[in-house]
């Protein structure tokens, strides 16, 4: 066991565990948070995706000791029911999730893209989210969702 | 005659006797058609007349009004990601006259709420719209019963909006349902009879006409989104308990034989290991930490028995078992006409055979459950689309009375069918039996890319007789697969594996492509759904399960490609050619024209003919029922002849399913079904041998990604004066067809397997000759005579 410092959404915490363990498992059960999810411990699907220094990374193929020091940001990160993000507020409007497991991946790759590029063509957008997996099929929304918020950046 | 490319039925014929790999049964007539919806009950039977159910003859078993206004509505029913309690909320709201906003939704609970079947089969809006209105009717008479004495007023003197009654004429003289009622019980008696989706509520409330709908009818936006989209919701594998340990289980990849070692010295070393657990042939690790349980899941030395029953080493394996063996039953679905007559007067005839494979749910997250066993009681929470067949599993593995057994609904990702059988809640009970604590346990990738229960393979053969006239005078299809056994009630893995036994098959609902026959108007007509036993002495990761739309996208992939290689081989229009067959089809002929008017089609024959350059385009048309919604899709493609790879540029699809309650939320399932269709009819196959199941994560079970989707256009056709028929899977099932239907007509190559991979279509293409030349045959490997 070890102690581990995070810097989570601006926050500074200490979590004591095996510095092997992956990022994913100590956000969720450590720190208790939401946003990143198991869906396949792979790094194939996305849905455990967090922005780890300004990039969108698996946080179930990342081991927590790399994590150490560096910002990192998870979907709570982003915002919250009464000040949600730009992205945020476009996928609602544009109702653009199903069951909605698959779009802590969508949404932190979308941040990631959005940074480095503020107005994406749906052709850029689709080439960024092409290694996430998303299967009730909210993909065409997810477009439009995020040249939505582009507008509100 | 000529050769077809694909002589699969040869294959079949000519296929030595019976497979040896497959345990062999005899043929035997069991219970007719049985929905998966419904779980087989004794006739007669009552399952609510008892201390075990909710009672649906009381309104507050349905209803409960708070203090500030706002409604409680509890349904048996799940949400599983499709947005289904916003459109049973919107129901209540019209019904009730309060706002959409003060109905809250409290959904599957097995201590909470009625038993109103599966959520499953597109039945939910069907089926408990009208037990929730029904309910929500009575409810609003006895708020205006307890309005008129309170405001001293006769009750056809008043009138309600957003939960306030005023008496019309004097609107000073009001009183909201909060001040009648808040937190207080009805206590009123209302009647129902039937059971689960075929329950009857409140028969005699009177209800009010569509045309008075204020919220049905328009695009309320989701409750569940914006908590989805900060990270604030809790699917089933963010659900804690306190006291909580991690659980995993340990299956291998192939047939589930006994364990003959476990060394449990082998996980000493990781710290925060509770127990290894060990009953029966269940084995599984109990930790302190998540992280734990998976090391030592992966850690933990266990050498399997030589297994008894065995893996079939090929699809065309599992094909001929299909074909060769006698089926336990015969779903006649419709026989009528004079086929032998309409075949000896036919001026061409026509035969083919089809082939659809495994296929996976897949689920985004891998089954997830957390128990908690005290004792004689046990509390389950899970994402389960039948909580009580859940709780009912469980009470027949435990032997515990079922009211011992309580089941909590808590969302987890898209199902699309998988969680009609709760495989994680049992892991998990056996776990927390083992432990005495609360368990959570969540299957890793591999787990449930072999374990989820498949869609099964389906083999479909067709034939058919066409008159001078080209007019189709006899059409013969029959569908052969297995049954949809894990959704039938039998004993599930954990179950089977500490020692209860898989019980007897039931057949699915007709095979699909079978609806058929209330589409077209052929003069002579048989179509039958065979379904072969496939038994096994133990639990094999092709076990099957209903899988969005069960057996359509497969049956109408056949039906409607081989009126497609008809249409061609007379080149004729493939609308047209539909068009012909559908007199006095009036919401068919609507829903195709619909269709092709959105698509712009333009009428001629295909093939599209030959086209330059690597890259060819093509069109194709499909139409299709499910229940009673009918679909027709219009497919475009763009086929790359070097590399086989089809691209499928646009699905227009329309869409009739009777009344629609959300026209966003129905477009939206639809945009999902024809992504999910494309991924299907395009790329998936579960890969396995006769050592076990290849497809093992998302690698080697490859579906659609963003850069590969379809646009998508629907066209909603109303018809409020119909029921609301379903509509979470009707839109997938004329995709794979329309696809199909493209491809041929862009390169004059008929593919009657799926999925049509770049492999598929170049082997079609050699085979073909796949010259331009080739091309300007109509339907070149059809065996019209």
């Amino acid at each position: 066991m070890a102690q581990i410092s995070l810097k989570v959404n601006g926050r500074v915490r200490m979590v004591d565990t095996d510095a092997a363990t992956p990022l994913l498992y100590v956000l969720r059960n450590d720190l208790e948070l939401k946003g990143p999810r198991f869906g396949c411990g792979l790094g194939q699907c996305g849905a455990c995706a967090v922005i780890l220094d300004g990039k969108a990374i698996r946080s179930c193929i990342t081991p927590v000791n790399a994590a150490q020091n560096r910002a990192i940001t998870t979907l709570e990160g982003l915002g919250s029911s009464a000040n949600p993000h730009a992205l945020q507020r476009a996928f609602v409007e544009e109702q653009a999730a199903q069951c909605g497991f698959c779009m802590n991946g969508i949404l932190m790759n979308a941040k990631a893209l959005l940074d480095k590029n503020p107005s994406p063509t749906a052709d850029e957008i689709r080439t960024a989210l092409d290694p996430i997996l998303c299967r009730c099929g909210s993909h065409l929304r997810v477009i439009r969702a995020i040249q939505r918020a582009t507008a509100y950046a | 005659m000529k050769t077809r490319a694909i002589p699969r039925r040869e294959l079949l014929k000519n296929s030595r006797a019976l497979v040896v790999s497959f345990s062999l049964f005899g043929p035997a007539t069991r219970a007719l058609a049985q929905q998966f919806d419904t779980l087989p009950l004794p006739p007669g039977s009552n399952p609510y007349n008892n201390p075990d159910y909710l009672d649906p003859t009381s309104l507050d078993s349905w209803l409960a009004v708070m203090q500030d206004g706002s409604v409680t509505v509890f349904t048996g029913k799940v949400d599983l990601g499709t947005g289904i309690q916003t459109a049973l909320a919107q129901i209540v709201a019209d019904e009730l006259d309060v706002r959409f906003d003060q109905i809250h939704m409290a959904m599957g609970d097995t201590a909470k709420t009625v038993d109103q079947g599966r959520t499953a089969g597109s039945n939910t809006v069907m089926r408990a719209g009208p037990q929730l209105r029904h309910a929500a009717a009575a409810g609003r008479a006895e708020l205006l019963k307890l309005a008129a004495a309170r405001l001293e007023a006769p009750a056809e003197k008043l009138v309600v909006a957003e939960g306030v009654v005023r008496v019309d004429g004097s609107p000073a003289k009001k009183v909201s349902y909060g001040e009648l009622l808040g937190g207080k019980r009805f206590n009123v008696k209302v009647a129902a009879k039937g059971i689960q989706t075929g329950l009857d509520v409140a028969p005699e409330a009177h209800v009010k006409d569509f045309k008075e709908y204020k919220v049905v009818g328009t695009s309320v936006p989701r409750v569940d989104l914006l908590p989805k989209l900060i990270g604030e919701f809790t699917y089933t594998s963010d659900f804690r308990v306190p006291g909580m340990l991690h659980g995993r289980v340990l299956r291998p990849s192939t047939v589930l034989s006994k364990p003959a070692s476990v060394d449990k010295n082998s996980v000493r070393g990781i710290p925060g290991v509770v127990k290894v657990v060990q009953e029966g042939s269940f084995v599984g690790v109990v930790a302190e930490t998540e992280w734990a349980a998976i090391q030592a899941a992966r850690a933990l030395k266990v050498t399997w028995s030589t297994p008894v029953a065995k893996m079939p080493a090929t699809a065309d394996e599992v094909d001929s078992y299909l074909a060769n063996t006698q089926s336990f039953v015969d779903t006649v679905v419709v026989n009528r006409g004079d086929a032998d007559a309409a075949f000896s007067a036919a001026s061409k005839t026509f035969e083919a055979t089809y082939h659809w494979p495994f296929q996976n749910h897949g689920m985004m997250g891998p089954s997830c459950a957390v128990a908690d066993f005290r004792g004689d009681k046990v509390t389950i929470w899970t994402g389960a689309q039948g909580t009580f067949t859940t709780r009912d599993r469980v009470a027949s593995m435990l032997g515990f009375p079922k009211r011992n057994v309580e089941v909590n609904f808590v969302e987890g990702p898209g199902c699309y069918g998988r969680m009609v059988c709760d495989d994680a809640a049992e892991d998990a009970v056996l776990m927390s039996r083992a432990v005495g604590k609360p368990v959570r346990v969540q299957w890793m990738r591999a787990d449930e890319h072999a374990w989820e229960p498949k869609g099964p393979q389906q083999l479909m053969t067709a034939r058919a007789a066409v008159n001078a006239q080209g007019h189709i005078t006899a059409w013969e299809f029959t569908g052969r697969t297995f049954p949809w056994t894990e959704a039938q009630g039998t004993p599930q893995l954990g179950e089977r594996q500490i020692g209860q036994k898989s019980t007897a098959p039931l057949p699915g609902s007709p095979v699909g492509g079978g609806a058929i026959e209330q589409i077209y108007d052929f003069d002579s007509q048989k179509v039958v759904g065979s379904y072969v036993d496939w038994p096994q002495d133990e639990p094999t990761p092709l076990r099957t399960n209903p899988l969005r739309s069960p057996g359509e996208p497969a049956g109408f992939f056949a039906s409607e490609s081989f009126l497609d290689e008809i249409a061609a081989s007379l080149q004729v229009d493939p609308v047209q050619f539909r068009l012909r067959h559908l007199s006095g089809n009036q919401r068919a002929t609507e829903t195709l024209l619909a269709a092709a008017k959105q698509a712009r089609w333009k009428d001629r024959p295909a093939p599209a003919g030959p086209s330059a350059g690597p890259k060819a385009a093509g069109r194709g048309v499909a139409l299709a029922i499910r229940g009673r919604t009918l679909i027709a899709a219009i497919a475009e493609v763009e086929v790359d002849k070097t590399t086989g790879n089809v691209a499928v540029k646009r699905m227009t699809i329309a869409h009739d399913c009777g009344l629609i309650i959300n026209p966003d939320g129905l477009k939206f399932q639809i945009e999902g079904n024809v992504i999910q269709g494309t991924s299907r009819a395009l790329m998936e196959e579960v890969k396995f041998d006769a050592t076990g199941l290849k497809s093992l994560d998302w690698k080697s079970y490859p579906v659609i990604r963003f850069k590969d989707i379809p646009e998508v256009e629907s066209v909603l056709i109303s018809r409020p004066e119909l029921p609301a028929l379903g509509a979470g899977e009707p839109s997938i099932v004329p995709v794979p067809a329309a696809i199909a239907n493209a491809i041929f007509d862009a390169i004059g190559v008929r593919l009657r397997e799926a999925p049509f991979t770049p492999k598929r279509v170049l082997t079609a293409l050699r085979a073909n000759g796949a010259l331009p030349a080739a091309m300007k045959r109509p339907s070149p490997e059809i065996s019209g005579t």
